[in-house]
């Protein structure tokens, strides 16, 4: 198990360089200058022009720039933003409790409602309600985020108004953030009304942002269920005389689980990509909106080092799976 | 009163080109103690018929009978949470592949202890007990040790004993024994045979063995069923059906066994079992059958008398086999 776990750290390395030089690259292919468009309609001199660009350092030639933004990254320095002039791990990690809640409630939404989902489609394999609930996946599965998301705010915070277009928590309240996540300071603050709040401000972004994963997650139980319904080994647990209920819940869906689980840790790298695009709709202060609005401004090390902490986290998680998959799955943890 | 009373059995399955009658019309009586073996190549319909007395077909298959009782209570009519009680505790079934039967994510002693609280209620220590204690009873080497180990950890002789530990843990009346020793080396097969006679000997449990194995019948049965494409087309006593087999078929796979075939090449029966598109009319065997005439390609046969084996043939073999 500690080799096992050694050699898959030890195979983040590369993955990491490569992520360095995409992040890197890639902000750079954009056309556009972060120094224009800091100066916005005001214009430049061509002087005063070449004079921010040198200090920025952006006026090197781009091997250099790597060479240096790959020092500074193996001393621990991300970079400053060249816009607030703030760290940029700073910055990441203020807006990234706002995120991991956005993220947390959409993957226990997807995995509460599309596990038995895919339980009770396998289960009822061929009837009206497994066509009905396979088919809705696969409308969810191929919804645009941000039209679905444009969507569910004109019905339910414009038509109905049952919920708040945007934000985390209405502005009448105000509190220190202790933990990060609005759900737990709204509790902590004991203002009244807070938590209601927090929790109707984050309901439409979670279900947005749990739409795909969701019916990824159906659909993934689905064919895994009824691969293991028709084992041998559930007709031995029918034969012992155990109930349906036991039989599909503990032996069928436990073997099912295993393929699942792998399924839900692929879902984290599409729920962090997700919710750059529903942070936007939503004006979700987290490091999706933040990484859209540093595209804009062509902040590079923001980008970068934005691009980079995402792929860290979907790594770590990815790792934690692969753990998680052992304890499952008893033929892994033997070996 | 005998144990198990079936009458008239039919399953026939919703498939895609039609309905297909896999078993048609098998009787069957089993007293206490007895073991009957039911024989028959694949696709006969054997280990379908004690499916379905067990209720584990598919939903797409229709079982019917004029009698399926258990005890002189009528299985049929049974609500399913009352024959699921009497399912794993008085009748159980093993099945032919071990390891595929048996759950990979849970120990042994887990699977075996499930049906010890489900039917019997034990407490966590009196089950642990109790499974070890079953365990030895199956012949596990060092139980202590395989009581949590998880299938991939055992051989298929082990997971067949922890399967028939499972099965005998609420001392069953009757065991149903699907090909118990197909998938296993031919010194283990004896061993699992031996264990079930002589679980029948201690516990007094009816057996019903379910094989293509001549000499399988020959070593374990009292009686034995011949099925041929879910017809029974032989019944007699294991002594009487190796001394004068009457049907064709029988006669035919008894003189197949390389024991008594003589000459250099095994005679072999041509052709195979029909299955839903090209069962023939009149008798089903009449297409791989050396006495076929008119008669038995245009009529289906009947049921003679216990003297000529019950068998289901317009021409039974009346002299015994050499």
């Amino acid at each position: 198990m500690f080799g096992f776990l050694l050699r898959r750290v030890a195979f983040l390395a590369p993955t990491f360089v490569g992520i360095t030089v995409v992040a890197f690259g890639f902000i750079r292919i954009l056309p556009g200058d972060p120094v224009l468009l800091m100066a916005g309609e005001r214009g430049l001199t061509p002087e005063r022009h070449a004079e921010l660009l040198h200090q920025l350092g952006f006026d090197r030639p781009i091997w250099q720039q790597y060479l240096t933004y790959l020092g500074n990254l193996l001393q621990g320095d991300l970079g400053t933003s060249i816009i607030t002039k703030n760290p940029v791990l700073g910055e990441f990690l203020t807006l990234f409790p706002a995120t991991v809640e956005l993220s947390l409630c959409a993957i226990f939404l997807a995995v509460a409602l599309g596990v038995p989902a895919g339980v009770i489609a396998a289960v009822r394999r061929g009837s009206l309600l497994e066509q009905a609930m396979m088919g809705t996946a696969l409308v969810g599965y191929s919804m645009p985020i941000f039209w679905w998301g444009l969507l569910l705010i004109i019905l339910f915070s414009g038509i109905l108004h049952w919920t708040p277009v945007s934000g985390r928590i209405s502005l009448i309240y105000f509190f220190e953030p202790v933990t990060g996540f609005m759900l737990i300071d709204a509790l902590l603050s004991g203002q009244e009304g807070a938590f209601g709040s927090a929790l109707s401000h984050l309901i439409l972004p979670s279900i947005v942002l749990a739409t795909i994963p969701l019916a990824v997650i159906a659909r993934q139980t689905r064919s895994a269920m009824l691969e293991v319904l028709g084992e041998d080994y559930i007709r031995t647990a029918r034969a012992k005389g155990l109930s349906p209920l036991r039989v599909i819940g503990l032996h069928a869906l436990r073997n099912a689980l295993i393929p699942v689980i792998t399924t839900i840790g692929l879902q984290v790298g599409v729920l962090l990509a997700g919710a750059i695009l529903t942070e936007t709709i939503f004006s979700w202060p987290g490091v999706g909106k933040w990484m859209v609005d540093s595209i804009f401004r062509r902040d590079y090390p923001a980008v970068q080092g934005g691009l980079l902490l995402i792929a860290g986290v979907v790594m770590v998680v990815n790792l934690v799976v692969d753990l998680l998959y052992g304890l499952i799955n008893p033929r892994i943890r033997h070996q | 009163m005998a144990l198990l009373e079936i009458r008239n059995l039919s399953v026939e399955f919703d498939t895609t080109s039609g309905p297909f009658r896999a078993v048609d019309g098998v009787d069957l009586t089993v007293d206490p103690r007895e073991v009957v073996a039911i024989v028959g190549e694949s696709g006969s319909g054997k280990s379908v018929a004690m499916l379905a007395l067990m209720g584990l077909l598919p939903d797409g298959a229709t079982v019917t009978a004029d009698r399926l009782t258990f005890e002189g209570e009528d299985l049929q009519r049974m609500p399913a949470r009352q024959r699921r009680q009497v399912i794993g505790r008085d009748v159980s079934m093993i099945f032919q592949d071990p390891i595929a039967s048996l759950n990979p994510c849970f120990t042994a002693g887990f699977q075996i202890g499930e049906v010890l609280q489900a039917h019997l209620g034990l407490g966590r220590r009196q089950r642990r007990e109790r499974t070890l204690e079953l365990l030895r009873l199956v012949g596990m080497p060092e139980p202590e040790r395989r009581i949590d180990a998880f299938p991939h950890q055992l051989s298929g002789g082990m997971s067949q004993r922890v399967l028939i530990a499972m099965a005998i843990a609420c001392r069953p009346k009757l065991l149903i024994a699907d090909e118990p020793t197909t998938a296993l080396d031919v010194t283990i097969q004896a061993q699992i045979l031996d264990l079930l006679l002589q679980l029948r000997d201690e516990t007094g449990m009816a057996l019903v063995l379910i094989t293509h194995d001549m000499g399988v019948v020959a070593e374990t049965a009292e009686r034995v069923v011949v099925q041929y494409a879910g017809q029974q087309v032989e019944r007699q006593s294991v002594r009487g059906l190796f001394r004068a087999p009457h049907h064709p078929y029988t006669h035919a796979l008894l003189a197949a066994l390389p024991e008594r075939a003589e000459g250099g090449r095994l005679p072999a029966i041509p052709g195979v079992v029909p299955g839903q598109g090209d069962r023939p009319a009149g008798c089903l065997f009449n297409p791989r059958c050396a006495r076929a005439d008119a008669l038995c390609r245009s009529v289906a046969p009947p049921r003679l008398e216990p003297a000529l084996g019950e068998a289901l043939c317009h021409h039974p073999v009346r002299e015994p086999l050499a």
